[in-house]
């Protein structure tokens, strides 16, 4: 679609990555087409002619290399240096001249030659066959040489540019630095294509599927929105000021400043979600505000056998020592149908999902809890952490009662449960009667609560966080909190507050979503470390209450898709920071 | 024709660096030096100004080859060109 106006022209296209910016145009040469095969030297050109004027196409595109190793460095240097010498190789030239006093055309006997030197490199293996994509690369650039159109490769710019193309090809990922280009704009491709994918793993904005972008001048101005899907032409005062408001929301999005808060300023902690040492290094790193799951079953799948009490205590402890000062929850193992460890489950159940799996592993296989939890106390009493425990599948009060038992006996102070079976949710208040905190494992307790096994593919409409049902049992759960309290509080005449009820299932990761988890009452979130900012920026845009009018709605809706759209649409932060 | 040994250095072979360097000091000089294996036939001998060509070789750490040039007064340039060869450059 192309809008003209007096010298602006817009085109629309498919947003594939979000970001906005304004720069120069630099258009992608098209493919170089082959010479045709058997293509003979023009009655008007001798053979010493061609064979000089490969010779200087071949000088041309060695200097051209050389000059661009002269800025490039390390490795990319060398390669380019020899790549710059391949242009002028005897062999190469030698061979093609050969072919041209037989009467084959200068671009037919160049391409040919190269592709004589490419079969000879490939046929010695290893690092001379990766050589020979080199060779042909250069016999590409002596071609477009001998042609006088520019090299078939994304363009070389002091400035950094907006890349125009028709589509791109895995193969320019390679050469494509992102230092230099600052946008992708292709004419065809789309959300699946490879510029969409380019765009992404680079962070690049980037609009796929612009008809007429092709046309665009070379060097002028052009004003890229990666969420919008739109580019134009001729950017003026709207467009810089929309740059210029980008800006200041990506800087959100870029890091977390370690403060979960809403905009009203109301806490809301950001706790990342764990498997070992190594991610809650990266978590301390993302400012995450400490740890609210950690599988511990990752630290051992694998194992055949029961690991050691000191192999235990060394993994709990790497995860401890990157939050001094801040809560670590660990998560009791959760073995089960989709990560089975061989000395805890029993892998001939008809019924995984439904069996024998996490804290019911204790009633089946004594020991290994208890065990487990002593290994988490010394590593804790090792680790300056506050190290909080929880058992994963407790359906009763008694089972939380039998788990709070077990971790005193550990001299673990602050037990817990993960609320993922519907009953949990529903009789929170006998849960929370009995431990000091309750997590919500949304993945599970989504897959319970419709019935739907979360490994089954065409069950991923059911598997959705968003079921209103979903979001009802979280309501349950963080109402059956206050209820304890309030239950508790009358009892000891004294003001108690609700006990902790917090996330660490996907749902988390959705700023849509976490704003209405928010709105529910939840106390924490607890994510993959890379969710963080996304969350945290979104939840800075809405007060406690907004999040408690928009949480409400999503409850009363009557499908996934009707609360996700109500909640959306309350949620203009999403869109303009391209969520 | 005047020649002159030489056992290749570099651990990884003639390849790369080593390949690029000796071709260009082969190109730089004024006369024609041919590249082969010792033991092989001479018209089997490559340019030695042509990095391809010695890639081509694939000749090997440990390896020896023989320089040859028709020109009996280039035996300084040969022996240029069998210190490259002589010099591990992956070192």
């Amino acid at each position: 679609m192309i809008f003209e106006g007096a010298t602006v022209q817009s085109f629309v296209g498919v947003g594939v990555f979000r970001g906005r910016v304004i720069g120069p145009i630099r258009h992608m040469p098209p493919a170089l087409t082959p010479p045709p095969s058997g293509e003979g030297l023009d009655s008007s050109t001798s053979a010493e002619t061609a064979a000089a004027q490969l010779k200087e196409a071949g000088a041309q595109v060695k200097a051209t290399l050389l000059e661009r190793a002269g800025r490039a460095s390390g490795d990319g240097k060398e390669v380019l240096q020899a790549t710059a010498l391949m242009a002028t190789d005897p062999m190469l030239i030698k061979a093609a001249i050969k072919l041209i006093n037989k009467g084959s055309s200068a671009e037919r006997a160049i391409w040919d030659a190269g592709d004589t030197v490419a079969a000879t490199l490939i046929s010695l293996g290893g690092y001379m066959a990766e050589r020979s994509h080199d060779v042909l690369d250069v016999r590409s650039r002596i071609v477009a040489a001998l042609r006088g159109v520019p090299a078939p490769e994304i363009p070389d710019s002091e400035e950094p540019f907006i890349l125009v193309a028709d589509d791109l090809a895995p193969a320019d990922t390679a050469t494509l630095d992102p230092a230099k280009v600052i946008a992708l704009v292709t004419a065809g491709g789309g959300p699946q294509s490879h510029t969409a994918i380019i765009a992404r793993s680079l962070g690049l904005p980037a609009v796929v599927a612009a008809k007429g972008v092709a046309e665009l001048v070379e060097g002028s101005q052009l004003y890229v929105d990666g969420s919008a899907g739109v580019v134009s032409s001729e950017p003026g005062d709207t467009e810089r000021a929309a740059v210029k408001r980008w800006l200041e929301k990506a800087s959100l999005l870029d890091v977390f400043d370690g403060d979960g808060q809403l905009a009203d300023g109301s806490k809301l902690a950001l706790l990342a979600n764990v498997g070992g040492a190594k991610d809650a290094q990266e978590a301390a790193a993302a400012n995450a505000q400490g740890v609210g799951l950690l599988r511990t079953e990752f630290c051992f799948l694998g194992n055949s056998t029961e690991p050691t009490h000191e192999d235990q205590v060394a993994a709990y402890k790497g995860v401890f020592d990157a939050f001094p000062g801040q809560k670590v929850v660990v998560r009791t193992l959760d073995a089960g149908a989709d990560k089975p460890l061989p000395f805890l489950t029993d892998s001939t159940e008809p019924n995984p999902a439904l069996g024998v799996r996490g804290y019911r592993t204790d009633s089946t296989t004594p020991g290994v809890l208890a065990r487990q939890l002593a290994a988490i106390a010394d590593a804790a009493a090792q680790s300056q952490a506050l190290v909080w425990v929880m058992a994963p599948m407790i359906s009763t009060p008694a089972e939380a009662a039998d788990f709070a038992a077990l971790c005193t006996t550990a001299g673990l102070k602050v037990p817990g449960v993960m609320v993922e079976v519907p009953s949990a949710a529903l009789t929170s208040r006998h849960l929370l009667d009995r431990v000091e905190f309750a997590s919500l494992g949304t993945n599970d307790l989504t897959q319970y609560a419709m019935a739907a096994d979360r490994q089954l593919g065409p069950l991923a409409e059911l598997n959705d966080p968003w079921q209103p049902a979903v979001l009802a049992l979280i309501q349950a759960t963080v109402e059956g909190a206050v209820a304890q309290a309030k239950h508790s509080a009358s009892l000891a005449l004294e003001d108690a507050l609700p006990k902790p009820v917090g996330v660490c299932g996907e749902a988390a990761a959705d700023p849509a979503l976490a704003v209405v988890l928010a709105g529910l009452g939840v106390s924490s979130l607890s994510m993959t470390a890379r969710a963080l900012p996304a969350v945290a920026a979104v939840l800075r845009t809405v007060t406690q209450d907004e999040a408690r009018r928009l949480a409400n709605r999503a409850v009363a809706a009557a499908s996934a898709a009707e609360a996700r759209d109500l909640v959306r649409a309350g949620l203009p932060a999403l869109s303009e920071l391209g969520l | 024709m005047i020649e002159r040994t030489a056992v290749i250095a570099s651990t990884a072979g003639l390849h790369a660096r080593p390949a690029a360097l000796f071709a260009e000091t082969a190109g730089d000089l004024d006369v024609e030096v041919t590249i082969a294996r010792v033991g092989e036939p001479l018209d089997e001998a490559v340019d030695a100004d042509s990095m391809l060509s010695l890639m081509s070789l694939g000749v090997e750490h440990g390896e020896a080859v023989v320089l040859r040039t028709e020109d009996d007064s280039a035996t300084e340039a040969l022996e240029t060109l069998a210190r490259i060869l002589e010099t591990n450059h992956d070192a």
